[in-house]
């Protein structure tokens, strides 16, 4: 691991519509970066060769668990921040639902100087605080402590807001901290007990479905709120065309919404769970076609703002349960790159759209730092090989857990080198 | 009267076989019928062999069946029920899988409340899987069964096989696996199946089945050749589906008049337990053709067929029916 303050040109990497793209790095920042022959290096320095490489900005995901505390047998900030760097994320926001739940500036405190400890170069952690005391829905959570403390956002993930009412106070209570809400979306009363999407496969399958309007009816309400008091609300992981199609039809309105989604509501359908997989169990679940053909669309045209991995570890004899025992969720952050920049080969994203999802948009959305390669920003990026192919495995995969859908499947394109504030952490 | 090997390990669902295997144990569940009528019901066919019937969830008579057709081809049968097994005491259903599969039994005949949980066994353990029903997903012998005694009843009376016969399935769809398993078997055999429930008992996607969906019950009786009534579990009143009971066995039971629009001599099926007067007119489930006892001596017949397929499967190449 090179020092913080070491000065090196980075040479020859692939960036957009550049064949050949330099980055001169010092004291951790960006001194200077362009097209090959565009930028003036010292004579003498280091150089590092990235020919053949895809260089990006490292890259924000705004939705992981990383399950500590109380729960560091399915991942801790250890392992999750190191799964973090491999995957190409220079920054997480990790959500509350831990044990204690991060509802006081201890919890927030304690995963921050975590952090601090076992990743002293980053990957960045920004703990998520929860909206209501406990996630219970009741009261809501300190959220002036919360901020001061270090929380970046506040959710209650994992346990959608019923009442209206408190949902209004806490958009208008976080905006007062500059807090911004991000909101899961699902009434939790239609289809209570769902164990996938309902549709033809879950009518085959016996399994209690649930259905796509089950997460619109809250996006609507979000929506509403959000126009009615002219403040931002953010919509976890959507999932499903009606959802889009609200949030369109709000954008068009000037509301202050944005919204993410993750890779798998873009490339899996409820069809893959024929073979009742406890590894594709997730929420919102895997959709219908139709609605994986809205998602792609939404990304690609705006509509969705950003891409989050929603890395919801579990360990494996808590999957390897029957269908209706077992917990949502599954790994994402070192897949997500290789998978998402598949959908760039066939043309779905481009490039630039592609590294917006990741990497500028939820730093606009959440007000964090992002390298735009810049003279003076943070030197975070990495290089990624779209040509390695490899297979997502125990020997692969940094997380403690190893339930992802892809599991023993091999992926094409991975992140090879990363830095962070010009540190090399890989 | 060829060999052939069964190629299966297992009984998940009526999917898993061909319109020639369906046959084969139909025509195989005939033969033991003749045994059942025997003064000695009894065959040496499975002496050595040990089937472990594990109920995770209630059931009388379909443990009572599997049981009685083990015991009737001299199979050892070992019951393990929900109450007695170790599930309770927080083993994973993997581990109670495991345990049983250590003890070397032949066959595992399994009923649980979570659908797949057969396959989850299937896909762990060496020996045979009988799904005895899993969830809302599947009850393959039930399907056969009420295959059987169709096919029974059709032929004493010469009125031809299954090919567009109408048979009309009605009550609690949405949840209910014999539903599924008889509407896969019955199109998979010709038969045009309709089906009759109110909205809140129909999947919310019924209309992707092979199915004719019917939303007026007096329509979908019109010409059925067979009417197969489902049980309504009391606790749907208090999910919220139903307004009340008495709603539902005033517009939803299937009475005599209803039963003058089917064809004529149509028959009655019902897997029970049923809830007379609440699914079906008490005096049309003691009708003539009502086939529901029928129904369930035939249970055991085809019972018999497959633990007999599935337990001599590894042992020679058996006599094609």
């Amino acid at each position: 691991m090179n020092k913080p303050d070491h000065k090196f040109l980075l040479k020859g990497a692939r960036r957009h519509e550049h064949a050949s793209f330099d980055v001169l790095v010092e004291n951790g920042r960006i001194a200077a970066a362009g097209p090959s022959g565009s930028i003036e290096a010292p004579s003498g320095v280091e150089s590092v060769q990235a020919e053949g490489k895809l260089l990006f900005p490292s890259f924000i995901d705004a939705h992981v668990h990383l399950r500590e505390p109380g729960y560091e047998y399915k991942e801790d900030i250890q392992s999750g921040l190191t799964a973090a760097a491999y995957g190409g994320f220079g920054a997480v926001m990790a959500m509350a639902n831990t044990n204690p739940v991060n509802d006081n500036a201890s919890v927030t405190k304690s995963m921050l100087e975590k952090a601090r400890l076992t990743h002293p170069h980053g990957p960045a952690l920004y703990p998520i605080g929860a909206l209501s005391t406990g996630l219970d829905g009741k009261e809501l959570a300190p959220m002036g402590e919360l901020a001061e403390a270090g929380a970046k956002a506040i959710s209650n993930d994992g346990k959608p807001v019923k009442n209206n009412e408190l949902f209004r106070h806490a958009v208008e209570y976080a905006a007062t901290w500059n807090l911004k809400v991000i909101d899961h979306c699902e009434d939790p009363d239609l289809a209570a007990g769902w164990q996938m999407n309902e549709g033809k496969s879950a009518m085959e399958l016996g399994l209690k479905g649930q259905p796509g309007v089950g997460e619109a009816i809250q996006v609507a309400r979000d929506v509403m709120l959000a126009e009615y008091l002219n403040l931002p609300v953010h919509l976890a992981h959507i999932s499903c065309r009606q959802s889009v199609e609200l949030i369109r039809w709000a954008k068009t309105r000037g509301v202050k919404v944005t919204a993410e989604t993750c890779p798998h509501y873009l490339l899996l359908d409820d069809t893959a769970l024929a073979s009742y997989s406890t590894l594709l169990k997730v929420s919102p679940p895997l959709r219908g076609k139709d609605d994986v053909a809205a998602m792609r669309e939404a990304v690609a045209d705006g509509t969705i703002d950003i891409f989050a991995t929603d890395h919801a570890p579990h360990a494996a004899h808590e999957k390897e349960v029957e269908f209706d025992q077992a917990p949502c969720g599954f790994i994402g952050l070192e897949t997500a790159v290789a998978l998402t920049w598949a959908l760039v080969e066939q043309g779905v994203l481009t490039g630039r759209r592609f590294e917006e999802l990741w990497a500028s948009g939820p730093a606009d959305i959440f007000n964090l730092p992002v390298n735009g390669f810049k003279a003076g920003d943070p030197a975070d990026f990495f290089l990624f090989d779209p040509a390695e192919s490899w297979v997502v495995n125990r020997e692969s995969i940094h997380s403690k857990s190893l339930n992802s859908p892809w599991l023993g499947q091999e992926l094409k394109g991975r992140v090879s080198a990363h830095w962070l504030g010009g540190v090399r952490i890989f | 009267m060829q060999n052939f090997i069964w190629p299966h390990k297992d009984l998940l669902d009526v999917d898993d076989l061909t319109v020639r295997e369906v046959n084969y144990l139909l025509d195989t569940a005939e033969q033991f019928q003749e045994v059942n009528s025997r003064p000695v019901k009894k065959v040496p066919t499975l002496r050595g062999k040990g089937i472990i019937l594990f109920f995770a969830e209630n059931s009388t008579r379909t443990k009572v069946s599997f049981d009685m057709a083990g015991k009737r081809l001299s199979a050892d049968t070992f019951s393990l029920a929900k109450s007695g097994s170790s599930l309770n005491k927080g083993e994973s259903l993997k581990d109670t899988a495991l345990t049983l599969q250590a003890m070397s039994p032949d066959i595992i005949v399994i009923r649980h409340s979570s659908s797949g949980a057969a396959r989850f066994l299937a896909e762990r353990l060496s020996c045979s899987i009988v799904n005895a029903g899993d969830g809302w997903h599947a009850h393959p012998t039930q399907a056969l069964l009420d295959a059987y005694s169709l096919r029974k009843f059709w032929r004493n009376n010469e009125l031809g096989g299954f090919e567009g016969k109408k048979v009309l399935i009605v009550g609690d769809v949405a949840h209910s696996r014999v539903a599924r398993s008889n509407i896969k078997l019955l199109t998979m055999l010709g038969a045009k199946v309709r089906i009759f429930a109110p909205k809140t008992l129909l999947p919310a996607n019924a209309a992707d089945w092979p199915v004719e969906v019917h939303s007026d019950l007096g329509e979908a009786m019109r010409g059925a050749d067979a009417v197969m009534c489902l049980r309504l579990q009391l606790e749907r009143q208090a999910a919220g589906l139903l307004p009340d009971l008495s709603e539902y066995a005033s517009r939803f039971c299937i009475t005599p008049k209803l039963m003058e629009l089917a064809a004529p001599g149509a028959p009655l099926l019902h897997p029970g337990p049923m809830n007379r007067g609440l699914e079906v007119a008490s005096s049309l489930a003691d009708a003539p053709n009502s086939l529901v006892l029928d129904q369930v001596n035939a249970g055991v017949a085809v019972r018999m067929a497959i633990l007999y397929t599935l337990g001599t499967r590894n042992d020679a190449p058996q006599p094609e029916a």
